[in-house]
C-alpha cells in the first residue's frame, strides 16, 4: 500500500458500514410491500407488526441480492449463514429485536476496487450480511409524542462492512461512489440516497504513523456524497484538534449536522447496549447450494470491469474510453447501442463521452430522460463517417434532435431523420467538385496575393485562401477536399 | 344414547356424519355445561360465536361438504390467536386483545370442521406446571379441585377431563401437553417439532414450542392430530415439509408386529427413570428422584408390563444425560423467552401503563405491571444468560448439550422403537403447595424436557390412579416423525384396559 497522505502529521484511517436497502418487491421476512412513500403504517402486515403469532419467513429475492452483490466484489458466498436476534427496545422495532447476522455472515471478505486520481485503490471488505430495517419514528409531527411509521420496518438490508482500509475523506468518498456504482449496477439496490436506499456510517480515527489504530469515532447516516467528505474532513480537524490539545478520544457514534457543517457525539461508549445476539430460533441456518449461486452467476448482468475491458477488446477502444463509459450502466448501453448501430466505435465514444454528456450535464438530466436515441445518433455518425456532414455540422444536428421528441425507443427511420434535418438545414457537405471548384476559382481570382506568396514558397498562405473557401461554401466544402483542389490548382 | 359430554370425537363425528344429532345441539350442549366456568377452565367463551360455527357446521353436514371432524367441538389453549375470540396466553398484558387472524392450527382444526367453545385457561404465555401462573386465576384438577391440574396447557387438561369439551389443543415446550395430561388423567400428544405449524402461537421458546391435541383417548388424538398437522412453509420456517400423515392408520396393529423392523415392538425404559432401576446413575439424578412416588413408578412398570404381555420386548436403554435437561431447558427456554416476550412494550397493542414519564418509564412500568412474577423470572434468567460474557458458559454450553441429548436419543432408538416412562415423578400437588418453590416446579419437569430438547414426538397415556386416587401417565416418547406408531401403541394399551382411559373424576356434573 503506497504511503497515506498525512494530515498535520497525523495519519487518517476510515472504516465504512454501508447499508444498501434491496431492490425486492416485498419485505424480508413478510409479503409487505417495500415502496417508497406510502401513507404511514399502510404497508406494514401483522408480521412487521410483531403481532402475536407471527414469523419470519425469508425473503428469496432479498438472498439473492447478497449473492449478487458478493459475485461482484469476488466474495465468499457463505454455504450456510446464520441469523441472529439483536435484541434492544425502542419504539420503532416492533419485535423488541432487530434480525440480522452476526457470527455467520452471507458475504464474507471480498474487496472494491477504484482509481483515486491516477492511482488505483484497493479497499477490502470484511463481510456484507443480511438484515432488517426498523421503521420510522417522527419526532417532529406531534406535539409531546412521537409518531410511529412501520412502513420500513422489515425492508430488506445488506450491510456492507470494510477494513479500516481508506485513508482521506476523497478516497472515502471514491470507494462510496464506487460502491454505489455496482450496487446500482447489478440492481440489487436503487442508489436513492435522499430516500435512504444508500447509506453510509464512517469509522473515524487519526494516529501518527506508525501507531496503534487511534479510538474511532462512527460518523452515523452519511446520505449524500458532498456531506460524507465534508463531515470526514470536519471529523479528522476535530479528532486532531483534540488530540493535540491532550484530550483523549472517547469512542462514540456521532451525527453530522449539515446546517453547522459539524459532527456531534449522540452516545458515547458508556452507554453502549448489551444487544444479547443470538442465532434467531425461528430461521433456521441460511443456507446456499453451490447450484444456486451458479444460477445467480449465470442470470447475473456483464460487470463495469469485464464490461470495460471487453469495450477494448471488441471496440478497439482506448482504456480510458472504456472505464469512462462504464461508470454507469445506462450509459455504457447507450454507447453500445450506438456503437453496434453504426459500426463506428471510437466516433461513437467520442460523441457518448463528448457531445452528450456535455448536453445531458448542461441539462442536468440522467440517461433516462436522455431526448436523442442511440438509433438516431448512430444515423448521424454515420453522416460523418460518409462525409455528408461535417463533425461540427452535425453537432447542430445533434442540437435540433435534443430539441425535437419522437419516438425514442424503436426508431427505425432514424436515417431518415436525420437526413430531412442535414437537409432542412442546409448542412450537407459539398462533396461535388465543379461547384466547388468554381468556388475556389472565384476565391483564386479575388485573393492573388496568397497565391503569389504560396507560389513563393509560404505554406502558411494557403490558410487565407481556405478560411474564405469556407466561408463561401457555407460550411459545406468538405476541408480535406479543399486542401487537395487547392494543392492541385497551384501546384 | 349416552349424554352427549361423555362421547368421544370418533363417537361424535359418527353421530354428527349420520345426522343422528345436529351441530347445534351438540354445541348447545357443551356450553350449557360451560355455565359457572367449572374449575376456570376457560378464559373466552362466546355463545354466538359457536352457535355461528355450529350453525355452518349443520348446512355443510346437510349439504353433504362436511370435513372430517364436521360439527365436533373443541376448545383452545389460550396461546393459540383467535379472530373470534380474545387471546391473552393468560397474561394481563394481552387484557382482551383481539388476533386479526388465527392461527393455522386454529383454522386447520375448523377447515376439518370442529367447532370452537372457546379458549381456555393457561400458565401465563405457557411458563409453568401448574396453571397456578396464569394472570386469571388457578384452574382446579377436576379430580380433586384442591389440587393443581398440571400445566402450562391445565385449561385443556380440566376441560376433557371434567368433559367440558371433548377435545382440546394444548401446547408443549417442555411438558406442557403431557404433564397436564397425565396429571388430569387424559391422553395428550406432542407431535415432532415442525410437524404442526407454530404460526399463530404466541410464542414462549421458539425452538421448542409444539401444538398438540388433547382427548380422552389415542384413537381421537389420532383424528385431531391429522387435521391439525401438516406444511405451513409460507407462514413458519420451522415448519417441516412432510405431507400431511393419516395417523390413525396403524391404530390396530397388532405390537407383535408394531416394530420398525415388522417384528415385535421393542420399548425401551431409560435406565434410571423408574426407581426400581435406578443403579447405576449420579447422585444428582437420584437427589432429584427422591421427590418421586413408588406408586408412580409401579403404574409405569404395569404398564410397560401390559405392552409386553401384548407382545412386545423390553430393552434397557440409557439417555445419560437426562437430569442435564433440567438446566439446558431452563437455559434455552428462558433465552428465547426473554426475546419472544419484548414486542410486549405498550406500544403498538395490549396493556400500556396508565401514568408514565418519559419512554424507558412506559417500558418499566407497562412490563411490571403486565407480566407475572414467573415470566419475570424467565425474562431476567434469559437476558442474563445470553449477556456479554455469560452467553459462551451458558447459552453455548446448554446447546452443545441440548445436541448431545439428542444424540442420546438417537442412540436409544437404534435399539428399540418407542421409549416408555413416567411423564412426572408424582401425581398432580396440591394448590399452592410449590408456589414458593419455582425451583421445586421446574426439578419435576425431568421426564418431559429431554424429548423436548430433541424435538421427539411424545405423549401422555393414562394407566390408572396413584396417591390420593390422582391420575397416572405414562410417557411414549417415538423417533422422528414417528407420531403413528406411538398412537399405534397407546391404541392397543387402551383397547386391552379401557378403564385407565374412561376413568371420570368423581362428582362430575
Amino acid at each position: 500500500m503506497s504511503a497515506a497522505k498525512l494530515v498535520h502529521g497525523y495519519e487518517v484511517v476510515i472504516g465504512f458500514e454501508t447499508h444498501a436497502q434491496l431492490s425486492t418487491e416485498s419485505k424480508i421476512f413478510s409479503r409487505a410491500s417495500t415502496a417508497f412513500g406510502a401513507e404511514p403504517n399502510t404497508q406494514a402486515c401483522a408480521v412487521d407488526l410483531a403481532l402475536p403469532g407471527t414469523l419470519p419467513v425469508m425473503n428469496r429475492a432479498a438472498v439473492e441480492c447478497a449473492i449478487q452483490l458478493g459475485l461482484a466484489l469476488g466474495s465468499h458466498i457463505a454455504p450456510r449463514s446464520v441469523f441472529a436476534r439483536k435484541n434492544y427496545f425502542y419504539p420503532d422495532l416492533p419485535k423488541g429485536y432487530q434480525i440480522s447476522q452476526f457470527e455467520i455472515p452471507v458475504v464474507q471478505g471480498g474487496e472494491v476496487s477504484f482509481m483515486l486520481g491516477d492511482e488505483k485503490k484497493t479497499v477490502r471488505l470484511v463481510r456484507a450480511h443480511l438484515e432488517e430495517d426498523a421503521g420510522k419514528s417522527l419526532h417532529e409531527d406531534f406535539i409531546g409524542q412521537s409518531g410511529i411509521d412501520l412502513n420500513r420496518a422489515g425492508t430488506p438490508l445488506l450491510e456492507i462492512v470494510t477494513e479500516p482500509d481508506m485513508h482521506s475523506s476523497e478516497e472515502a468518498v471514491a470507494y462510496a461512489k464506487e460502491l454505489h456504482k455496482i450496487v446500482t449496477w447489478i440492481g440489487m439496490c436503487d442508489g436513492n440516497m435522499q430516500e435512504g436506499s444508500f447509506r453510509c456510517d464512517a469509522n473515524v480515527s487519526v494516529r501518527k504513523p506508525g501507531a496503534a489504530l487511534g479510538t474511532r469515532r462512527e460518523i452515523k447516516n452519511l446520505n449524500s456524497f458532498k456531506f460524507m467528505q465534508q463531515a470526514i474532513d470536519y471529523e479528522v480537524r476535530w479528532q486532531i484538534e483534540q488530540i493535540e490539545d491532550g484530550r483523549e478520544i472517547q469512542q462514540a457514534t456521532v451525527l453530522f449536522n449539515p446546517e453547522t457543517g459539524e459532527t456531534r457525539a449522540m452516545r458515547t461508549k458508556e452507554d453502549a447496549a448489551d444487544y444479547r445476539y443470538f442465532p434467531d430460533p425461528d430461521l433456521p441456518p441460511l443456507v446456499i447450494a453451490p447450484e444456486w449461486v451458479e444460477r445467480v452467476r449465470s442470470e447475473m448482468t456483464e460487470l463495469p470491469r469485464a464490461m470495460a475491458e471487453r469495450f477494448v477488446r471488441d471496440y478497439g477502444l482506448p482504456e480510458y474510453d472504456a472505464a469512462t463509459l462504464t461508470q454507469s450502466k445506462p450509459m455504457a448501453g447507450y454507447f453500445e447501442d450506438t456503437a453496434k448501430a453504426c459500426g463506428q466505435h471510437k466516433l461513437a465514444s467520442n460523441w457518448v463521452m463528448g457531445e452528450v454528456s456535455r448536453r445531458m450535464n448542461a441539462d442536468d438530466i440522467g440517461m433516462e430522460q436522455l431526448p436523442v436515441s442511440a438509433a438516431r445518433l448512430a444515423a448521424l455518425i454515420s453522416r460523418i463517417h460518409d462525409s455528408t456532414i461535417s463533425n461540427n455540422a452535425a453537432k447542430d444536428v445533434f442540437d435540433a434532435l435534443w430539441n425535437v421528441s419522437g419516438d425514442l425507443i424503436s426508431d427505425p427511420g432514424a436515417l431518415s431523420v436525420i437526413d430531412d434535418l442535414i437537409l432542412a438545414k442546409g448542412l450537407k457537405q459539398m462533396n461535388d467538385s465543379s461547384e466547388l471548384e468554381k468556388i475556389i476559382d472565384e476565391v483564386l481570382a479575388a485573393h492573388p496575393k496568397n497565391v503569389e506568396e504560396f507560389k513563393a514558397g509560404n505554406a502558411k498562405a494557403l490558410n487565407g485562401l481556405v478560411g474564405p473557401i469556407m466561408k463561401a461554401s457555407k460550411g459545406k466544402a468538405n476541408p480535406a477536399q479543399v486542401n487537395a483542389l487547392l494543392l492541385k490548382k497551384l501546384g | 344414547m349416552r349424554d352427549l359430554h361423555h362421547l368421544s370425537v370418533a363417537e361424535l363425528a359418527a353421530l354428527l356424519r349420520t345426522k343422528q344429532v345436529s351441530a347445534v345441539e351438540v354445541a348447545t350442549r357443551f356450553l350449557a355445561r360451560l355455565g359457572g366456568n367449572p374449575h376456570n377452565a376457560f378464559l373466552d367463551i362466546n355463545s354466538e360465536v359457536t352457535l355461528e360455527q355450529a350453525r355452518a357446521s349443520d348446512a355443510k353436514l346437510a349439504a353433504g361438504t362436511a370435513g372430517p371432524l364436521e360439527g365436533v367441538p373443541i376448545a383452545h389453549k389460550d396461546v393459540f390467536v383467535t379472530k373470534d375470540f380474545v387471546t391473552t396466553a393468560g397474561s394481563k398484558i394481552l387484557t382482551g386483545y383481539r388476533s386479526p387472524f388465527d392461527a393455522t392450527v386454529v383454522r386447520k382444526l375448523r377447515e376439518a370442521g370442529m367447532v370452537s367453545l372457546g379458549k381456555l385457561n393457561c400458565d401465563e404465555f405457557a411458563m409453568g406446571s401448574s396453571n397456578e401462573n396464569s394472570a386469571f386465576g388457578a384452574v382446579s384438577n377436576p379430580w380433586e379441585t384442591s389440587h393443581v391440574p398440571g400445566g402450562s396447557s391445565g385449561g385443556s387438561a380440566a376441560a376433557v377431563a371434567a368433559r367440558l369439551t371433548p377435545a382440546a389443543t394444548g401446547t408443549d415446550t417442555g411438558g406442557s401437553i403431557r404433564q397436564p395430561a397425565a396429571f388430569c388423567g387424559i391422553t395428550g400428544i406432542k407431535p415432532t417439532y415442525g410437524r404442526a405449524s407454530r404460526y399463530g402461537m404466541v410464542a414462549y421458546a421458539s425452538s421448542l414450542d409444539q401444538a398438540g391435541p388433547m382427548a380422552r383417548s389415542a384413537e381421537d388424538c389420532a383424528l385431531l392430530l391429522s387435521a391439525m398437522c401438516g406444511p405451513d412453509v409460507d407462514r413458519d420456517s420451522t415448519s417441516m415439509d412432510v405431507a400431511t400423515d393419516d395417523f390413525s392408520r396403524d391404530l390396530l396393529r397388532p405390537l407383535a408386529r408394531a416394530g420398525k423392523d415388522g417384528g415385535a415392538l421393542k420399548i425401551g425404559v431409560p435406565r434410571g427413570w423408574l426407581s426400581e432401576l435406578r443403579d447405576d446413575v449420579s447422585a444428582q439424578f437420584n437427589d432429584q428422584l427422591q421427590r418421586g412416588s413408588p406408586l408412580v413408578d409401579m403404574k409405569i412398570m404395569s404398564g410397560v408390563q401390559e405392552l409386553m404381555r401384548q407382545g412386545a420386548e423390553l430393552i434397557d436403554i440409557d439417555l445419560p444425560n437426562t437430569a442435564l435437561a433440567i438446566p439446558v431447558y431452563y437455559i434455552v427456554a428462558c433465552a428465547e423467552a426473554s426475546s419472544n416476550l419484548s414486542r410486549f412494550d405498550g406500544v403498538k397493542f395490549g396493556h400500556r401503563a396508565a401514568q408514565y414519564g418519559d419512554l424507558l418509564d412506559m417500558y418499566q412500568k407497562t412490563r411490571s405491571e403486565g407480566f407475572g412474577d414467573e415470566v419475570k423470572r424467565r425474562i431476567m434468567t434469559g437476558a442474563y444468560v445470553l449477556s456479554h460474557g455469560y452467553y459462551d458458559a451458558y447459552y453455548l454450553q446448554a446447546q452443545k448439550i441440548r445436541r448431545m441429548i439428542a444424540d442420546d436419543f438417537q442412540r436409544a432408538f437404534a435399539q428399540c422403537d418407542v421409549i416408555a416412562g413416567p411423564v412426572a415423578p408424582t401425581t398432580a400437588w396440591k394448590l399452592g403447595e410449590k408456589a414458593d418453590d419455582p425451583v421445586a416446579n421446574y426439578l419435576a419437569d425431568i421426564f418431559t424436557l429431554p424429548a423436548s430438547l430433541a424435538g421427539l414426538p411424545c405423549m401422555s397415556v393414562p394407566v390408572g390412579l396413584g396417591e390420593g386416587n390422582m391420575p397416572v401417565g405414562m410417557q411414549l416418547i417415538g423417533n422422528y416423525l414417528d407420531e403413528a406408531r406411538l398412537l399405534n401403541v397407546a391404541h392397543q394399551f387402551q383397547m386391552a384396559h379401557p378403564e385407565c382411559h374412561t376413568a371420570q373424576p368423581e362428582n362430575l356434573p
